[in-house]
């Protein structure tokens, strides 16, 4: 196995009275799209800042691309949006990534070349040389992402990337993630934004309460499907046959639902049905979505954040 | 070498905002206005001097427009530690706040590195501003007068030095504090040495020893008027000093060893600096 880019134990932190991060332990593996997800208030943006060593943690320790907490060096190989960002409004575009290209010890004609580079990659090419005061929320968000891009990083962290954009910036930000994961890049990204984790995200850990309550894998084989059926007049036994083909079946009104394993089971309900005579109006599969695990995990007693 | 490859990006930024914000600008045209006003001021003096010369003696004339280039530089000394308090009083807790702090801090660059490469951006700028204000003044006397200053080369690097205690002192308090607090203290904190010091003069003048030694506390607690009083003392000829005829004869005069405090106390300002921004939560 490679050595995993994040690999924690234990982290914990405390401001005065209050435990922000209680116990968190996680590992994340190089070119993984790791997603972090929690309602506000659970310890997101605490953990991140731990990770990047912006915040010194009050128990707990371990590595982030093999280098402790915090290590200088190791942050030449990262990446970092923070969720409420800032820059000097004063700089343009095109300045702000030379400010950060110097400080990650670029080369002085290799930054150049790098920055035509980045600013056509987040649609900046065009107003690159405009104050950051002059540009729109979604273009500081790109110029943000393309900062957090510069050093061809190994590891890249992002809060909330995607709040506050339109569906054109999103896809941008969906993309761009999805690039950096084919050329190697691990992402870790905190998000609410329940839809845009799980299109991106190989695996995500939920957190409550400064704890990891739960983690799911994305990548790997959806762990069940939903099935939902409108269906004509049935007899009873066909509606039994019908329910020993998945779990939690139920039917009311002509609607029928139940979960099975996969989308092979599909054809077999379709088959079964029309065999038996049954008109089949409407067959519909979805994976159980993220947000119904999300609710399930956090439980009901979640306030709105 | 890459350290302070880094630490120039920082200083350079720094110098760049102050361009970028019209603050240079703003200085500069406030500083043409206050030399175009001396310069017509010290024509006048100059000029009525020349028209009495059958009743004011060489040295009369000489004292005066001494006086009043003295009282000019007093002037650019004020305006200096305005500079000096000002232009760095936002650099880090206006950042820490705002959290562009935290993309600067994300990257491989030492804490140290950052405050550092602030502190010499405007150091230099204030440097830049007392160089211009204090040269003109002095190149408005010799033309004007004419006259000329005496020590001047150790009477600007002690304003200098008054400087650089405001500056390292702003910056080491904007590791931890707000905005306003900073200014509050660090203008407080002048305002105590400016009394102290006048505690003291007057303590020396009058024979108290208590005024005095309360004046001295103060400026070991703040070295800055203290730094003006030496600068002055050394820029104004042996005569006008034995006489006590001008507010900017000391009756105490500050020894080298509060030269030395100063120094010390900018330096230690640094290095605590540095200390409490490397643990500073982000």
């Amino acid at each position: 196995m490679t050595a995993p880019v994040i690999a924690v134990h234990g982290l914990r932190k405390r401001f005065g009275p209050t435990t922000a991060v209680a116990d968190l332990s996680l590992t994340v593996g190089p070119g993984e799209v790791f997603g972090f997800l929690g309602p506000n208030g659970a310890g997101k943006t605490t953990a991140l800042k731990m990770l990047l060593g912006l915040l010194g943690p009050t128990a707990g320790g371990g590595t982030v691309l093999g280098a402790p907490l915090g290590d200088r060096r190791a942050r030449a190989r990262i990446g970092f949006l923070p969720e409420h960002f800032r820059f000097p409004d004063w700089l343009s575009g095109r300045e702000l990534l030379r400010f950060h290209g110097r400080l990650l010890g670029l080369p002085r004609r290799r930054l150049e070349a790098r920055l035509d580079e980045l600013l056509a990659r987040v649609d900046l090419w065009d107003a690159a040389d405009r104050k950051l005061r002059e540009y729109s929320k979604g273009m500081l968000q790109r110029i943000g992402l393309a900062q957090a891009l510069a050093g061809d990083p190994e590891l890249v962290f992002l809060d909330e990337p995607t709040s506050g954009l339109d569906p054109i910036g999103r896809r941008l930000v969906r993309d761009i993630i999805r690039e950096r994961r084919a050329a190697g890049t691990a992402v870790f990204l905190n998000s609410h934004l329940l839809g845009e984790v799980e299109v991106t995200c190989d695996r995500v850990v939920f957190l409550k309460q400064g704890r990891a309550v739960r983690e799911l894998s994305l990548a790997a084989a959806p762990p069940s499907l939903r099935v939902e059926l409108r269906l004509g007049a049935a007899d009873a036994e066909t509606l039994a046959g019908l329910a020993r083909l998945g779990s939690g079946f139920t039917h009311r009104d002509g609607l029928a639902s139940l979960e099975v394993a996969d989308e092979e089971a599909l054809p077999g309900i379709a088959r079964w049905l029309v065999g038996r005579g049954v008109p089949l109006y409407e067959l519909r599969a979805a994976r159980k979505p993220l947000e119904a695990w999300f609710v399930e995990v956090m439980g009901d007693d979640q306030r709105p954040g | 070498m890459s350290a302070m490859r880094r630490l120039l990006a920082i200083t350079r930024l720094t110098l760049h905002e102050t361009v970028r914000r019209r603050v240079l600008l703003a200085a500069l045209l406030g500083g043409a206005a206050f030399l175009a006003l001396f310069g017509f001021g010290l024509h006048a003096i100059a000029a009525d001097a020349e028209r009495n010369a059958s009743r004011v003696g060489q040295v009369e004339r000489r004292m005066v427009l001494t006086m009043f280039t003295l009282a000019g530089l007093y002037a650019v000394n004020f305006l200096m530690v305005m500079a000096a308090v000002l232009l760095p009083l936002d650099t880090l807790s206006g950042e820490i706040s705002s959290g562009v702090m935290q993309t600067v801090a994300a990257r491989p660059v030492r804490r140290a590195e950052i405050l550092l490469g602030k502190w010499l951006g405007h150091w230099l700028t204030v440097a830049g501003y007392l160089a211009l204000m204090a040269g003109g003044v002095l190149a408005l006397a010799r033309w004007l007068g004419p006259v000329t200053l005496p020590a001047v080369h150790l009477g600007l690097p002690l304003m200098l030095l008054e400087a650089t205690v405001l500056v390292s002192l702003v910056l080491a308090l904007g590791t931890r504090f707000g905005t306003v607090t900073i200014g509050v203290v660090a203008f407080g904190l002048y305002g105590l040495a400016f009394i102290g010091n006048w505690t003291e003069q007057i303590g020396a003048m009058v024979g108290n020893d208590t005024a005095r030694r309360l004046g001295t506390a103060a400026s070991l607690l703040v070295p800055t008027e203290a730094m003006w009083q030496l600068a002055a003392y050394h820029m104004q000829p042996p005569l006008m000093r034995e006489l006590q005829m001008s507010p900017f004869s000391p009756a105490s005069v500050p020894n080298a060893a509060m030269v030395a405090w100063a120094a010390g106390y900018a330096l230690a300002a640094v290095l605590l600096g540095v200390a409490s921004f490397r643990k500073r939560p982000l």
